[in-house]
């Protein structure tokens, strides 16, 4: 069950200086992650989740902005705290990343072992043989067999590498784990028993999970609550059961239309037309020119209205001014 | 209007066979040190047999390391076939060379799993589309623009003639996929073969693609093989659908079928690691299998999913493989000792 | 991935690379204005010495050089029979012309050599001719008196016994009204005339004569032992240099690629022979293999150049592409061109090359001067062609006269600023390149 609020987010703002102006990734976003909880923040390619990620580990590139907003994690602010102690207190030591494709980015030169006992030598100032007993222990929780500590990454195969990078997100035992794409390039099977694994941590230790992915089956698979990202704003957030059984914004509904199924007669139907460009966003709501019930209101952006009990969308039609046109 | 011609008649004598008859393939890849030591030998495919009727759409299902990718190479004249048949239309295509390969190419379009890297980045793409028409002598060039042009509709890129000279790098993974399959139906194919064709796409895009594709199949009467390791996207798509593991066929059936009614364990496997979006997945684990993907140096003997099957029978799955028996097309089978 | 296009505009941004545009520019405009005010065949021609320098002085410096340290050194001074007044005196049988040669005499310094050149005109009887020399002050002094020939060149300054008559060499003697016997006699500045008395035995006998007074300086580059005026040489080595330099660079870079991409499709053992007779040309010193065909065989430019790119293109240029392209081998649009249809060498010169041509832009714009100084050294080594006049020449000939120790800076230093103008120029605009093709060298 979910306990007490963990991460908070509000009015989260992330701009990139390009030749063309600031692009603003993120814009505006309010998010919540309470302890022991899986939030799934999904979204298209380009809606700004990848930068929301980078963001609550402040592992920005450098021609990124400053981001503006507030960052609490336990009611304490962490965004404006200084690069130093937000690296020996925050880093790696409560919210660990496990980054897109990051089992292609292990180091080939060096045994996995020893990379997954890193941060804690580094985060941890731990010496060497407690560090490596505590890196096995992770490769248990994962599900690695312990000799393959003494491997070289290209030995194991991708669900496996991509265990022994959970296992470094895992090893400093953190509060919070971002999951940015975990299973994008996997196979199916080791899709299934990687999202088994974060199902059992997430049971046995209490760990948030924040789950940012394009894959709307594979997200249902350990999301507790979602958070539907377009255009840099959030649209949507909502418990599972209501954002997968009866989403409320026009696009959530589209997006599920547009899952292909196992299991379903009706063939799944695109969505068409594309995500607006952030370096120069519309004015109204982001998504009126694709939205199928988009009327005069639209052209003003609509503020994340409350739907039901932790459940907010972004769209005129759920104002209390009367939505609809 | 349809821009393909189907291909002629057959050059064997029954007018009933199949446009692509595969049997007992083979395709073994042998590995070296060195340049010439030998140290091993990949059966990356490992007594394949299927048929594909013209206008026909299959599915192949199968993880990485399965060997679809080899099937594919090998259908498409890339790879020599070690042993076995695989006919289109009547012509060998393991024996083929120089112009009759060549032929043979134009009749076969193939649409790749990264569509960034299937085009050059230094070329625009009127360019990229203009390579297959060169090399296969369509002259003039106002001839070849129109075939460009009327392609480039087709996939829904328009207007062509402003896309048409933008460069890769300038479109969506999705526009830059369209490309690709324009460019696959360039040259009036009979058949193509798409290899993951939407696996490194987005999810929200990979839908339009796949409709491109069907749509794009259905109006010229391709047949088409769609390779994929996602079993969620074949429904709507094909007509049968074929699991591949370890280098063989383990189930063939038609779609429904095969999703509904899985007769191989591996398939069961796969249909139960997968799921449709619902919350209440989050609170249960998934069954799958233990163990990992086969090896194709060292596969296991007999029944290659035997050591990861919780239906396996000592002294019988072990030792001798199941026959493949998959002439003529059965209606559903699967290579399995539990189903004989 | 850069475009062409955007590329170059972006050379823009570094000042560097304009400024060895500009260098570069000025060498190509310097080039093209060498080829057509002196065809190839004339610059040839001139080369080779001879009568053409005949009113130039010997090893004489630069002009300006001298105006800028202030001097006021002595230019060549030419005066033509044609051009001075000439009066007749009819003497029955005979005739007696006076042909008055002026010159202005303004400088400090004195002349470096006097010639008189005669030509006679006559069937059968020689002229007789009296020279004598007027100075400013109305000084007589007599130089001579003879027959003359056709053709006559009369070496005033190196005539003995005027020497001796006038107690110092007769090009100083001439020009001062110091007493014999004074050291640093200084110039009397003012107009000086040589009268020439000619008597002509035949109705259309005729005398040209030309007073040449040679200065210490000439022109902007100066002249070399053999009197050849250095701008010819400067000048006409820019092109030959430029030329040399390009074609070297281009033929090897782009047959090194090309060779290295099929090295590359082919596999196998078309690719372990390429490697391997890379690897034994790597080692094989190009320079004494030079030295060794232009010592035994022939130093023309042509064969040199043809030496040079087929040695250099079994380089380590090889290695690199070939590491470059064997990742692109494996890239999934070249599957895609094979399942299309496309053969090996349309592969090749199609998808493989133009990928890598970019990165090779800057190797083949650091490489000209590589080659430019290459053939300066051959030159130098005294096995540059031997009809063309080429930076590496002048040097040669400055090495081989011992201009440093005879204090000809000139005839070192131009030449040497030129090589090191080209470099410059050159390895800016290559490094820049670098920087731009390359973008992970972009903070740099």
């Amino acid at each position: 069950m979910a306990g007490a609020p963990l991460l908070e987010i509000e009015n989260l703002r992330l701009g990139y200086a390009t030749e063309r102006g600031t692009l603003w990734a993120v814009d505006g976003v309010n998010l919540e992650v309470r302890r022991n909880e899986a939030l799934a923040v999904l979204g298209e390619s380009g809606c700004g989740k990848s930068s929301l990620a980078r963001t609550l580990l402040r592992t920005l590139p450098r021609n990124a902005h400053a981001p503006s907003g507030q960052m609490r994690l336990d009611g304490r602010d962490v965004l404006g705290l200084p690069e130093e102690r937000f690296r020996r207190e925050v880093r790696w030591v409560r919210i660990a990343l496990v980054m897109q494709a990051a089992m292609n980015a292990l180091n080939p030169v060096v045994r996995v072992g020893e990379q997954v006992a890193e941060p804690l030598r580094v985060h941890h100032r731990l010496g060497r043989r407690e560090a490596h007993r505590r890196a096995g222990a992770a490769f248990e929780e994962v599900g690695i067999a312990t000799d393959f500590l003494r491997r070289y990454p290209h030995e194991l195969s991708g669900g496996m590498r991509q265990r022994a990078v959970l296992a470094m997100a895992l090893v400093t035992e953190p509060d919070l784990v971002v999951l940015d794409e975990p299973t994008s390039a996997l196979d199916v099977l080791t899709q299934a028993s990687i999202m088994n694994v974060l199902k059992r941590i997430k049971a046995q230790r209490g760990v948030s999970f924040v789950l940012i992915t394009h894959d709307i089956a594979t997200s249902s698979e350990l999301a507790d609550r979602v958070a539907l990202m377009y255009a840099g704003q959030v649209v949507e957030t909502a418990s599972a059961e209501a954002f997968f059984g009866h989403p409320a914004h026009p696009y959530s509904r589209l997006l599920m239309d547009s899952v292909p199924r196992l299991h379903q007669e009706q063939p799944p139907r695109a969505i068409p037309g594309r995500p607006p460009s952030l370096l120069e966003p519309p004015t109204g709501c982001r998504f009126a020119e694709r939205c199928p019930k988009a009327y005069e209101r639209c052209s003003e952006p609509p503020p994340e209205v409350a739907y039901d009990t932790r459940h907010r969308v972004r769209c005129w039609l759920h104002h209390r001014s009367g939505g609809g046109p | 209007m349809s821009l393909h011609s189907p291909i002629a008649a057959h050059t064997t004598g029954s007018t009933d066979e199949a446009l692509l008859c595969v049997d007992g393939l083979h395709t073994h890849f042998e590995l070296r040190q060195w340049g010439f030591l030998r140290t091993g030998t990949v059966r990356a495919v490992d007594g394949v047999a299927f048929s594909l009727d013209a206008g026909e759409a299959i599915a192949v299902v199968g993880e990485s390391g399965c060997g679809k990718s080899s099937l594919a190479r090998t259908l498409l004249g890339l790879h020599r076939p070690t042993a076995g048949s695989a006919r289109f239309a009547g012509t060998e295509v393991g024996e083929l060379n120089g112009a009759a390969l060549k032929t043979y190419r134009a009749q076969v379009g193939y649409v790749q799993q990264d569509p960034y890297g299937a085009l050059p980045p230094f070329m625009e793409v009127q360019r990229i589309l203009a390579e297959p028409l060169i090399i296969h002598g369509v002259r003039p060039r106002a001839e070849r623009w129109r075939r460009i042009e009327a392609a480039l509709e087709e996939v829904g890129l328009s207007p062509a003639a402003e896309v048409a000279g933008k460069f890769p790098h300038q479109l969506s993974g999705g526009q830059q996929q369209r490309v690709v399959i324009a460019r696959a139906l360039l040259l009036r194919p009979a058949m193509i073969i798409a290899d993951e064709p939407v696996s490194m796409l987005d999810a929200s895009v990979r839908v339009e693609i796949l409709n491109l594709l069907h749509r794009v199949q259905q109006e010229h009467d391709l047949a088409l093989l769609y390779i994929t390791h996602d079993l969620s996207t074949v429904r709507h798509y094909v007509d049968r659908a074929m699991v591949m593991y370890g280098g063989r066929i383990v189930e063939q059936a038609p779609v429904d079928a095969l999703l509904q009614r899985p007769q191989h364990p591996y398939t069961e496997a796969l249909l139960s690691a997968l799921g449709d979006p619902d919350a209440a997945n989050a609170g249960r684990p998934r069954p799958v299998p233990g163990g990992e993907a086969p090896s194709l140096i060292q596969p296991p003997t007999g029944c290659r999913y035997h050591p990861r099957c919780p239906h396996a029978m000592a002294g019988r799955c072990e030792l001798d493989p199941p026959p493949p028996d998959f002439r003529p097309r059965p209606e559903h089978r699967a290579a399995c000792w539990l189903r004989e | 991935m850069i475009r062409w296009r955007d590329g170059l505009t972006q050379v823009r941004r570094y000042p560097s690379a304009v400024a060895g545009l500009l260098i570069i520019a000025m060498l190509i405009a310097t080039a093209i204005y060498a080829v057509t005010a002196i065809p190839y065949s004339e610059a040839q021609k001139l080369w080779r010495g001879g009568d053409a320098w005949q009113d130039l002085p010997v090893n004489a410096s630069p002009a300006w050089t001298d105006r800028l340290l202030g001097g006021d050194a002595p230019r060549t001074i030419t005066v033509s029979s044609e051009d001075a007044p000439t009066e007749r005196q009819d003497l029955g049988a005979a005739r007696l012309e006076t042909t008055t040669l002026e010159v202005d005499f303004p400088y400090d310094g004195f002349p470096s050599e006097i010639n008189l050149f005669l030509e006679a005109e006559f069937e059968q009887g020689q002229p007789f001719t009296r020279v004598h020399w007027r100075t400013p002050d109305g000084e007589e002094i007599p130089i001579d008196a003879r027959r003359v020939g056709e053709r006559e060149r009369f070496s005033i300054s190196q005539d003995r016994q005027l020497e001796s008559r006038l107690g110092r060499a007769p090009q100083v003697g001439l020009f001062t009204d110091a007493e014999p016997g004074t050291p640093d006699p200084t110039v009397r500045t003012g107009t000086y005339e040589l009268v020439i008395e000619t008597v002509h035995f035949e109705e259309s006998a005729r005398l040209h004569a030309e007073l040449v007074v040679y200065g210490q300086v000439h022109g902007a580059f100066g002249t070399d032992h053999q009197r050849r005026d250095l701008a010819v040489a400067l000048l006409w080595g820019t092109p030959v240099a430029l030329a040399f330099g390009l074609l070297a660079a281009v033929g090897t870079t782009v047959t090194t690629l090309i060779i290295a991409a099929t090295g590359v499709w082919y596999g196998g053992w078309v690719d372990a022979t390429i490697q391997r007779l890379t690897e034994v040309n790597i080692i094989l010193p190009l320079l004494p293999i030079l030295v060794m065909i232009g010592t035994l065989y022939s130093t023309s430019i042509w064969l040199m150049l043809g030496v040079v790119v087929v040695l250099g293109i079994f380089s380590a240029g090889i290695k690199m592409y070939r590491s470059m392209l064997l990742p692109i081998r494996e890239a999934p649009y070249i599957e895609a061109a094979r399942a299309y249809g496309a053969g090996g060498g349309r592969i090749i010169l199609r998808y493989m090359v133009p990928r890598i041509l970019p990165v090779l832009i800057p190797t083949f714009v650091t490489l000209i001067p590589t080659y430019v100084f290459l053939e300066a050294s051959l030159a130098v080594l005294g096995l540059g062609d031997p009809v063309l006049p080429t930076w590496g020449k002048v040097l040669h000939d400055a090495q081989a006269q011992s201009a440093l120790y005879h204090g000809f800076y000139y005839w070192v230093l131009s030449p040497a600023a030129l090589l090191m103008l080209t470099g410059l120029g050159f390895a800016m605009l290559g490094f820049a390149l670098d920087r731009i093709f390359n973008p992970r060298l972009r903070n740099l």
